[in-house]
């Protein structure tokens, strides 16, 4: 899932000085489950919100609405009637939503609530990783299901570096180093000679390198007319 | 005139190196002054890139300052701040300054160095970077063209014979082989008898690993190196040593524990060189080779 938190409440506060009538939109999915946009966090940003605005004299009008998913048109659509009476929108879904609602309401400032992290998961109650860098050419099965790219902090691709000690990276001795984890796991299932292949230099095409991706599947696709 | 560092690194002669650090700032007077008494006490000098991750004057520049001054540079080239077109490039104008010895590092994380905020690269790894060497030898570059006039390098890769991780780092250590390290300097190692159990690996591969010997200042320094360098272990009878020095005689003793192993590495012939790092104190080389009666 995508991770998010909240960004802290005076950032939100100086880009809603301005307005007057605000609608805060939560997201139903991904940030519902890593508690930081959900319909329960619209309502304690906009308490916040209000009460930090008060401070400063104003009294602001804060609407607030959860929808299932921000990043989807059907569920965006729902929200016409209310973003036409407000002076501007706070996100509180992931880049994603913030920029399907942008999208979606040409005429209307949208704002972002949340700093959107990394793709990853709850690895305890309260503690997410990242666990994809989302490159586009997923080579998990040659490192036993655990990413360089994204568990290395350098993301190397042959081996470890230097910089590892007891199992911890040079970064931070709370984080893992994501080469030993590959070799312990490849050791644990007989596999450690895949690790003698040379790897060539990666295709970073698939990445972010080739400006903003998109997919198409012919298959399923059909014109939509709004 | 040094002689060309592959040169040495083949004649059977016990192989010296040291190193230079690139200063911060455009005031290069100390700097040379370390040349000066280098260029005619080492077989190589390495130039570190932006070590640390610290920004620093350019190791490409470094390295051929010391050409000039008669010093027979290695050019250390790490992964962190340039691509491969940036690496391929600057291998290029190496080569054409007279360079001809490269260290390819992977180079430590940004986050260690002065500017944090700054986006790191990590484009190539060490491997590939040893590759990209050999594969500019073959006259042509990452992206398979052609080029007008190709280079020659005598390459090198680091190894950590203190490692903890012995096993993946020994796969690292075999990858840097099969691509074309000819030779290796090492990180710091203090404990003689992992060293040679190093050795015992890294013999099966017809390689020169010269063993790295980081000057001790004070028992401080030997116990942060314990608890912040990955792969680095100071005995705790080095550190007692060093603790024992007179007061204002750390620098002596820790110089002369440097002498005494590297003259333990030449007699027994654990390794065919050493890479001594005196970081920022250069002047006491000279001094340590002596008493180490090499």
């Amino acid at each position: 899932m995508i991770v998010a938190e909240q960004k802290p409440i005076q950032e939100i506060k100086g880009m809603m000085a301005d307005y007057q009538k605000v609608l805060i939109v939560g997201c139903g999915t991904c940030v519902t489950v890593c508690m930081a946009g959900g319909e329960k966090e619209v309502g304690i940003i906009a308490s916040c919100l209000r009460m930090a605005l008060q401070i400063d004299g104003k009294k602001p009008e804060l609407m607030e609405d959860c929808i299932q998913r921000q990043c989807e048109w059907e569920f965006v659509d729902t929200l016409k009637d209310k973003v036409d009476g407000v002076d501007a929108i706070l996100s509180s879904a992931c880049g994603v939503g913030v920029q399907a609602l942008a999208e979606r309401f040409p005429n209307k400032p949208v704002y972002p609530a949340l700093n959107t992290t990394f793709m990853g998961m709850p690895k305890e109650h309260g503690l997410w990783i990242e666990n994809c860098r989302g490159c586009g050419n997923c080579g998990l099965g040659r490192f036993g299901g655990i990413c360089p790219i994204a568990r290395c902090s350098k993301g190397l691709l042959n081996g470890p570096c230097g910089g590892s000690q007891n199992g911890k990276c040079e970064v931070s001795k709370e984080m893992d180093c994501g080469w030993q984890l590959i070799y312990g796991r490849l050791k644990t299932l007989n596999q450690l000679d895949q690790l003698e292949e040379i790897l060539l230099p990666k295709d970073w095409s698939t990445d972010r390198d080739k400006g903003q991706r998109k997919m198409f599947r012919g298959d399923v696709y059909y014109e939509q007319t709004v | 005139m040094s002689r060309p560092f592959k040169e040495v690194l083949n004649s059977g002669e016990f192989v010296i190196t040291s190193e230079i650090g690139p200063p911060k700032g455009t005031n290069i007077d100390k700097m040379l002054h370390h040349i000066e008494i280098l260029k005619d006490t080492v077989h190589g000098m390495n130039v570190t890139d932006n070590q640390s991750s610290v920004m620093r004057l350019s190791s490409v520049a470094v390295c051929h300052i010391i050409k000039d001054h008669g010093g027979e540079p290695i050019l250390q080239m790490t992964c962190r701040d340039r691509n491969r077109m940036a690496l391929q490039s600057d291998l290029l104008s190496a080569y054409v300054l007279g360079v001809r010895n490269v260290l390819c590092l992977t180079g430590d994380h940004i986050s260690l160095g002065d500017h944090k905020g700054s986006k790191q690269v990590f484009d190539l790894d060490s491997v590939q970077l040893i590759a990209a060497v050999r594969n500019l030898e073959q006259g042509q570059d990452l992206g398979g063209n052609k080029l007008d006039g190709g280079v020659e390098f005598c390459v090198g890769a680091t190894a950590t014979p203190e490692a903890d991780n012995m096993d993946s780092q020994l796969l690292k250590f075999r990858k840097k082989i099969k691509v074309g390290a000819e030779f290796f300097q090492t990180q710091a190692v203090y404990d003689m008898d992992m060293l040679k159990k190093f050795m015992e690996h890294a013999q099966q591969s017809n390689t020169k690993v010269l063993a790295g010997i980081l000057v001790l200042v004070s028992a401080g320094m030997a116990k942060y190196l314990n608890a912040n360098v990955a792969g680095v272990t100071v005995p705790q009878e080095l550190i007692d040593e060093m603790a024992g020095a007179e007061k204002g005689k750390a620098l002596q003793k820790g110089m002369e524990i440097a002498a005494r192993q590297i003259k333990q590495i030449k007699e027994e012939n654990i390794c065919p060189g050493v890479h001594i790092m005196a970081i920022g104190k250069e002047e006491i080389v000279p001094e340590i080779l002596q008493m180490a009666g090499v």
